[in-house]
């Protein structure tokens, strides 16, 4: 069993507000994340996925085809993108960290074929970061 | 109480994949880029994990100097700056970072008796890495 790794990084932004709270409740939970004007981050994904190593090719996946399925599914539909308004998983779930880290792995585990999926990282910073195995 | 420990080490290798078992169009298909006859390079960035008990008069699992010289001996000057489809591991395995890196796990396994060996973990882009714990699915840490 190797695992491999790969990076992604892309640039979006979000803000924190659900409309079961009141207003104090969202400002006191959320604090500045609440802005509705939204603020933005760089992220860092880090997709890991683990496989045998094929003897032929000694790949466990090819990373040109696991590039472009992240691309696809995950930095097209988010790069640059405001999250609560342009990113369906967001229209009901507010895009914590969290949040966006189980929506990149329920995009991506179904479109991956000879490798499966392990987990899924999502810096908000370089301080901050959520992992994500799938159900546990 | 058991601790686990990574060091980090620096090689710079070039590399062809290239599998003699494929015709021309399947290892064009199947390496791109990779696949030029004259080679390419990588700053590779080895990344070893240990674990063991602290020794209890030294605070230490074991002494990083035996594991840095056990790094350089065994693995760093074997790769560093040289071409990898040149050795002998890669007379018929393609070298691929996934195969370098089971290739220095398993050089480290037989060659590191201080502590136990957990992973090895390669990384051959900023964008890419792999890893390797002898089989063992790794544990979510």
């Amino acid at each position: 069993m190797v695992y491999l790794t790969r990076k992604a990084e892309f640039a979006a932004s979000h803000y924190y507000h659900n409309p079961a709270f009141t207003a104090e409740e969202n400002q006191r939970i959320f604090g500045k994340c609440n802005n509705p004007n939204g603020h933005g981050h760089n992220y860092t994904l880090e997709v890991t996925v683990k496989g045998e190593v094929d003897p032929r090719s000694g790949f466990v996946v090819d990373l040109k085809q696991l590039k472009e399925v992240m691309n696809r599914e995950v930095l097209d539909a988010m790069d640059h993108r405001f999250l609560n308004k342009e990113v369906p998983e967001f229209i009901t779930k507010i895009p914590t960290t969290e949040n966006l880290a189980i929506a990149v792995w329920q995009r991506l585990a179904p479109k991956l074929h000879n490798a499966r999926l392990h987990r899924v990282r999502v810096y908000e910073t370089p301080d901050l970061f959520v992992d994500f195995y799938g159900e546990e | 109480m058991i601790a686990h420990l990574s060091r980090r080490y620096l090689f710079s290798a070039s590399h062809r994949l290239h599998s003699a078992e494929m015709s021309a169009a399947e290892n064009q298909a199947t390496y791109g880029k990779c696949n030029n006859p004259h080679g390419h390079g990588h700053n590779y960035i080895l990344e070893v994990t240990i674990s063991g008990p602290v020794d209890q008069s030294t605070g230490m699992i074991c002494n990083l100097v035996d594991l840095d010289q056990c790094v350089q001996r065994e693995v760093l000057s074997r790769y560093h700056l040289e071409n990898l489809n040149m050795l002998q591991e890669f007379s018929k395995a393609v070298p691929t970072t996934e195969n370098l890196c089971i290739e220095i796990f398993e050089i480290l396994q037989r060659a590191f008796s201080y502590a136990h060996l957990d992973k090895v973990k390669l990384e051959e882009t900023m964008m890419n890495s792999f890893e390797y714990a002898g089989g063992r699915e790794l544990t979510p840490a």
